[in-house]
């Protein structure tokens, strides 16, 4: 007879708790993923090359790219319908959820939110269909978890503004068509579209990453770039801008580093049943046991979080210092999670042949990207406190 | 063009699947139900079809409560309206008790091409579309991996062993579908969202007239006597090569009876 045994999702009747449309969308990203993605990533990750555009039109076509957004081509589905979707890009790789978590909710969300009408024509119909790739500069090379004292800054020249500076770790840098970067200018923190044939502008693909390798990551720099005054996002100012799209894509990170977890997880149980050592197989072993019950414990737990964000989300009920329990409490259970999963792996864990330790070096990036894990505990420190303890 | 598709929902395909102890049929419940990967193909061809010219396309399926599931999914490929027919009076059915209600379902209808995957991946007798065309009195072009439409005519390429057949023949016909014949999409998030809003009818076996005695396990032409669970995968035979490897595969092959 074979081995009755159930996935972690399972044990915790994750279906349960999910409408018949969001599971319908989470099923057809996830056989996206094991088509077109799962195959290759292994050596993407090897050359560190990806083929962002055709992959960038495929999800476009899928409908992910802005998905929660609605009007402008994009598909306008809940919350909790995005989050699924970051879950199970990142199952596949978190590069991929990187790439669409750029696209969607800092690029786009950025122009959505803060846009001018004809901003959004001109660019959100382009990217929702995959055809226009965007990024998003805020890090700078000395400002990474402090971007209010960013150097970047816009002048004005007549109507015009010459944008100079430069921006660090820019995921889609070099791959995009147009960056959304935040500036410092007479007026306070502004952001601005830069289109990627700006004259000034150039893209350096930062090279040597050990972590996130199917993922573009760049430079930007910006020389004396002049842009038209219709390039200014006109509907926020200050570091408002950039961290409310931050909250966006740091929402489907909570969700997306589970995705990681959980192909781990389950690669880790699938081989401790096969593997046997001392004659027996390692998963019959009660050291294996608890290291797989309390990573099983750690993902479903995780997961009902990401999905109480996420009902809290849809009914905008959302603050940011919730979105950090998220970002926070299931970045470090992944990160832990790949680890432990990959000494279940033995030697075998260290090669590609299995998915666990490229999960495991993406997420060393996801874990410190989009806050980390030190600000979110701050953020939530201060919730707690009503003492801000950054300084 | 008015087309109909008619899928089935099967037991995932990966799935270890079980007969059901109590009368012996496929226990639909213990594993996933997905749409007839076949099915996929057919679903799409008519989506193309529509595209290149115009009309609309039906999705039909016979099955339990949660094949509506399966209808859903075709029509957030893009198809326009469901029709499902459930009872659990048809539980059990036959290939030609299927072909019976299907072709009830179909008639009357007013379709001009009828879709199906060329088998399906549960009972994989691939002969529920000829059926259905013999019960419809209408023409069969069996296994496509090509269709052209052009007027009143319906060309398919027959896919065979040397090669292909080309049939033609003027519509109303069955048509079944290979998987060579296309690629099928991925319903997308704003299909997902739509096919909520579209028209699924939930008929019984008595509202598409269908008689009773010629439907369920009761009328089946053939019965499951008994059935075993498939024996484990015994280990391997390691054959070492000591300059003779190649006469010990072929006794091996020769005494399975392979050569
Ligand atoms: C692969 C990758 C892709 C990225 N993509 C983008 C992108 O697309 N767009 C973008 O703008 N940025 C991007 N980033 C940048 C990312 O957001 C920053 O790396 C992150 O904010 C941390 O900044 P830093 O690297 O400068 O580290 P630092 O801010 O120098 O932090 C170093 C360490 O010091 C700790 N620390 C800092 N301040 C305190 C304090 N007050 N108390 C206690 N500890 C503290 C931090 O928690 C951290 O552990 C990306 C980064 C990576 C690695
Ligand atoms: C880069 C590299 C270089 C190496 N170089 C050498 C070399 O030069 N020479 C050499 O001989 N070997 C070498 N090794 C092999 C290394 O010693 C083995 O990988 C190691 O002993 C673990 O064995 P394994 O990979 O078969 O894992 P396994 O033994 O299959 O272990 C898998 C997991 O199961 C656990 N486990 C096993 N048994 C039990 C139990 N009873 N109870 C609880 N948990 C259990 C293990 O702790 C581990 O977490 C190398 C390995 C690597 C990765």
């Amino acid at each position: 007879m074979p081995i009755d045994k159930q996935s972690p999702f399972t044990l915790f009747a994750i279906d349960h708790v999910l409408s018949e449309e969001e599971r319908a969308m989470q099923a057809v990203v996830r056989q996206f993923v094991d088509a077109r993605v799962k195959p290759f990533v292994a050596d993407w990750f090897e050359t560190g090359d990806i083929p962002a555009r055709e992959l960038a039109v495929d999800l476009g076509n899928l409908g992910v790219m802005g998905m929660h957004l609605d009007g402008y081509g994009c598909a306008g589905t809940s919350a909790v319908a995005y989050g699924l979707a970051c879950m199970e890009l990142e199952a596949g790789d978190s590069g991929i959820r990187s790439l669409v978590s750029v696209q969607g909710s800092l690029a786009m969300y950025a122009i959505h939110a803060w846009g001018s009408e004809e901003q959004k024509q001109q660019w959100l119909p382009g990217m929702a269909a995959g055809t226009a790739i965007g990024c998003f500069g805020l890090t700078e090379a000395d400002f990474g978890s402090n971007p209010a004292g960013m150097r970047t800054n816009a002048v004005r020249d007549g109507s015009d503004w010459v944008l100079n500076g430069s921006k660090m770790w820019i995921t889609n840098g070099s791959v995009a068509d147009l960056a959304v970067v935040w500036a410092q200018t007479d007026d306070g923190i502004r952001g601005f579209i830069v289109p990627s044939t700006a004259a000034g502008f150039t893209a350096n693909t930062i090279k040597k990453k050990m972590s996130l390798r199917a993922s573009v990551t760049s430079e930007l720099v910006f020389e004396n770039v002049r842009l038209p005054a219709e390039a200014m996002l006109p509907g926020v100012r200050g570091l408002k801008g950039p961290l409310s799209c931050l909250n966006e894509a740091r929402f489907g990170i909570a969700f997306g580093v589970l995705g990681a977890a959980r192909d781990c997880l389950q690669t880790a149980i699938d081989y401790s049943v096969d593997r046997v050592q001392f004659d027996r197989p390692i998963a019959g072993y009660q050291l294996t046991q608890k290291k797989l019950a309390d990573m099983t414990l750690r993902l479903g737990t995780g997961t009902l979080l990401a999905l109480h964000l996420g009902r809290l989300k849809d009914e905008h009920l959302l603050r940011p210092e919730q979105v950090s329990l998220g970002k926070l409490n299931n970045a470090q259970a992944a990160l832990d999670i790949a680890r432990e999963c990959r000494s279940i792996l033995g030697g075998n864990g260290i090669t590609l042949e299995y998915p666990v330790i490229r999960h495991m070096n993406n997420l060393e990036s996801v874990y410190t990207y989009e806050g980390t894990n030190e600000m979110h505990t701050l953020v939530i420190g201060e919730a707690l406190t009503g003492l801000p303890a950054y300084r | 063009m008015k087309i109909a598709v008619c899928v089935k929902q099967v037991p995932d395909t990966w799935a270890e699947k079980k007969l059901r102890a109590d009368d012996s049929t496929l226990d639909r419940e213990s594993a996933d139900g997905v749409m007839n990967e076949l099915d996929e193909y057919a679903v799409e061809e008519a989506l193309r079809i529509v595209e290149a010219g115009e009309g609309e396309v039906t999705i039909v399926t016979m099955g339990p409560e949660r094949a509506s599931e399966t209808v859903r999914k075709a029509l957030s490929m893009g198809a326009d309206a469901g029709v499902h027919l459930v009872d659990d009076a048809l539980h059990g059915s036959d290939a030609l008790a299927t072909s019976e209600a299907l072709a009830k379902v179909l008639s009357g209808r007013g379709f001009d091409l009828i879709l199906f995957g060329s088998e399906s991946t549960d009972a994989r007798m691939s002969v529920v579309p000829a059926m259905v065309a013999e019960r419809l009195g209408v023409a069969q072009l069996t296994f496509a991996q090509k269709v052209t439409v052009s007027g009143g005519a319906i060309t398919i390429e027959r896919a065979t062993d040397y090669g292909y057949d080309t049939v033609e023949a003027a519509t109303p016909a069955v048509v079944s579908v290979v998987e060579k014949i296309n690629e099928p999409r991925y319903p997308s998030f704003k299909g997902i969202m739509a096919a909520k809003k579209k028209p699924v009818e939930t008929i019984s076996v008595a509202d598409a007239g269908i008689d009773q005695s010629v439907i369920g396990a009761s009328a089946a032409w053939s019965a499951v006597v008994d059935f075993a669970v498939r024996l484990p995968k015994a280990a391997g035979t390691v054959v070492t090569d000591e300059g003779d490897g190649g006469v010990k595969i072929a006794e091996f092959l020769s005494a399975q009876k392979f050569i």
